[in-house]
């Protein structure tokens, strides 16, 4: 019960509302469209009529949300899997670039705090420009380089995963480096009292010791993965995935289409958190961590 | 043998040396005369070539001895770059010649560099301007070499200008269109990025304040803010530029979005960070809800609000171009990257990406320098 009032139901009162606020600012912004379309029809109608009006327009400024939910619903329920207008498919395309995207950059993530932790000249050389990197608009740029990789013949997956992986090795090499300087002076002196060189430190010390560190990262690590994923798609080569759903649905005015792409790549960021954030539960309790 | 002190780099550096000039020619013009010494074919490092090689055996040499480490430091510095930058300027005009000899030089020299950045980084210095300069140096080296490398692969091979421009074209489209640039920065960075940080920034403050006020408010924002902050956000500018236009206000409104919730959920974080101990001290003073926020929590609040502040520097710069994508006028930084690819002007788009990054940094090193100012007596400024 404490369950339910301390969390589920401000969660509930507080989305409702959204949606309420969500309903007003989608009668009053397709208000003016639909005021002059009736007008010039010389149609009149009653309020209520006009408000059932705003809210089914085919092209509106801003969709309702019960329009949003009947074509994610329509598009992902009711359409063969194959079919590209099919929500699922271009999840799936996103998501495939995602997962590979977000594999090298952990992967390059983990050697880069390796290195980082061990040799004393990267650590100093090294990790003012790891930041620097970020700051670096790689999203903005994320277009040029799928175009220019397409100039040599690199297409498909792999540009769309290099800008996921650019994207995703920072907070993991960030992390992992706090993860890897986490065991305490007293550890380390006791595993010099055992003698221990330096690899036994590093597997049998350092490494158990970074894997919160690194679950925590790898959670935003993929969130910013899907997102290079997304923006990857932008540029007109791609035909499908979220990120070109979204393009598409800009170009035709089809707003309905594109508030239903955003719903979906919500729900895949929310899966593939979700995801990690249970892989790192199962990890944790395998290596005998409490539960907190 | 107490005048030796050996190190791989130097050693690795000077059979790098023997190897090259064993194999030979370093480019194909040089081959060319070689096959011909009747003809007098003109080849690139003509005289320089002996120079170069003497100058990295030296240094290497030099580096070994037992002298101060200070001076070594100093001797592989000038022996490596005066090395590459020969190296470098003796390609001109002969792009895309370049033989395996060149880059092993160019690796022989970077290895002094390693070695140099290793002795300065392995020096104890007492805290000080010294200090502050040398660790200032270290990653000022390692980002020169990543240039020098790009410099080096990209003329030695010849690698397309559409491709890949070398860096020195992209500091030189900088410095001839540099009133574009200005331009594209007032569009992009002065009005978009500083009014949607600012308006986000604070927005999602003054809803923090309001969720750590009222505990239905709070625990129904932080779920759903954490879970926003997972979110593809970026998503929503395409949505943004059909509802604000083609101007500045529409990238505005797609970085109030993405700036919103990570100072939502840092805030309401940083609330909770005071202790009990300094809650109930305050209770015992009599102070009201509003005289412990301001004079304790805030405070206490201040490193994690900073961080938001960190995080949303790089957020906002992100959304306003990638916003721009979708529609601007015909000026700015998004719409200029775009244009310029289309028009395969990469050496300008580079420009930009270079603009965009040096202007990234310095937002961000402008918030961390505040952030310093502002929580002096937190242990991680105070170095404790």
């Amino acid at each position: 019960m404490d369950r339910l009032r301390d969390k589920i139901f401000p969660v509930t009162a507080i989305l409702a509302g959204l949606v309420v606020v969500w309903y007003v600012a989608a009668v009053l912004m397709n208000a003016p469209f639909q005021r002059d379309l009736n007008q010039r029809g010389g149609v009149t109608v009653t309020t209520s009529e006009f408000i059932g009006q705003t809210l089914s327009q085919p092209k509106p400024t801003v969709p309702a949300p019960h329009q949003v939910v009947s074509n994610v619903f329509e598009n992902t329920f009711l359409r063969k899997i194959t079919s590209n207008r099919s929500l699922v498919y271009h999840s799936w395309v996103t998501l495939s670039s995602t997962v590979l995207g977000f594999a090298f950059g952990t992967a390059l993530g983990i050697l880069i705090a390796v290195g980082i932790v061990h040799i004393k000249a990267l650590d100093r050389s090294l990790m003012p420009w790891i930041i620097a990197s970020q700051t670096i608009p790689i999203l903005a740029i994320a277009p040029m380089i799928i175009v220019v990789l397409a100039a040599v013949n690199v297409t498909g997956l792999i540009p769309k995963a290099m800008i996921s992986t650019y994207l995703s090795f920072f907070p993991v090499a960030v992390g992992m480096v706090k993860g890897l300087r986490s065991p305490e002076i007293m550890h380390l002196d006791l595993m010099h009292t055992y003698n221990a060189t330096r690899a036994q430190i590093f597997w049998k010390l350092r490494v158990p010791a970074s894997v919160p560190f690194l679950f925590a990262s790898m959670k935003v690590a993929v969130a910013a993965s899907l997102v290079g994923a997304i923006v990857g798609e932008l540029p007109t080569g791609a035909v499908a995935g979220i990120g070109s759903k979204l393009l598409a649905g800009a170009y035709y005015s089809q707003t309905i289409d594109m508030w239903a792409a955003l719903v979906a790549g919500s729900v895949v960021a929310v899966i593939l958190v979700s995801l990690v954030g249970l892989a790192g539960r199962l990890v944790e309790r395998g290596m005998g961590a409490r539960p907190a | 043998m107490r005048w030796f002190k050996p190190s791989w780099q130097p050693l690795l550096a000077v059979v790098l040396c023997i190897g090259a000039g064993i194999l030979g020619p370093m480019s194909a013009p040089e081959a060319a005369a070689l096959a011909d010494p009747t003809a007098t074919l003109p080849y690139p490092w003509l005289g320089s070539k002996g120079f170069i090689f003497d100058l990295i055996i030296v240094g290497a040499a030099l580096s070994m001895m037992r002298i101060p480490p200070l001076a070594a430091a100093f001797v592989l510095f000038v022996c490596g770059h005066a090395a590459v930058w020969l190296l470098l300027s003796g390609i001109t005009g002969f792009e895309g010649t370049a033989l395996l000899p060149f880059y092993l030089a160019i690796a022989a020299a970077w290895l002094l560099a390693w070695r140099c950045v290793t002795i300065l980084s392995e020096l104890e210095m007492p805290a000080g301007p010294a200090r502050t300069l040398v660790r200032l140096v270290i990653p000022a080296i390692f980002g020169a070499w990543l240039l020098i490398v790009w410099e080096a692969v990209v003329r030695g091979a010849g690698i397309p200008f559409i491709l890949l421009p070398p860096p020195s074209a992209i500091g030189a489209r900088i410095a001839t269109s540099l009133p574009i640039l200005a331009a594209d920065v007032r569009q992009t960075i002065f009005k978009a990025v500083l009014f949607g940080y600012v308006v986000g920034c604070a927005s999602g403050f003054a809803a923090a304040v309001l969720a750590d006020r009222f505990v239905f408010l709070r625990r129904g924002l932080l779920p759903i803010g954490n879970m926003v902050s997972a979110l593809p956000i970026i998503g929503v500018a395409p949505i943004m530029v059909m509802w604000f236009g083609f101007d500045w206000h529409s990238k505005a409104a797609v970085v109030i979005i993405m700036t919103f919730f990570p100072m939502l959920v840092n805030t309401v974080t940083g609330l909770a960070a005071s202790g009990h101990m300094e809650r109930d001290l305050m209770r015992t003073y009599a102070s009201d809800y509003w005289q412990t926020l301001f004079k304790l929590r805030l405070p206490a609040a201040a490193p994690f609000i900073f961080n938001a502040l960190k995080i949303n520097s790089t957020l906002a710069l992100i959304g306003a171009i990638v916003a721009e994508f979708f529609g601007t006028p015909v000026v700015g930084m998004g719409f200029r990257i775009s244009t310029e690819v289309g028009r395969m002007n990469i050496d300008m788009v580079w420009a930009e990406i270079a603009v965009a990054a040096l202007a990234g940094s310095l937002f961000y090193g402008v918030v961390a320098l505040i952030e310093r100012a502002a929580t002096f007596w937190h242990p991680s400024v105070r170095g404790g």
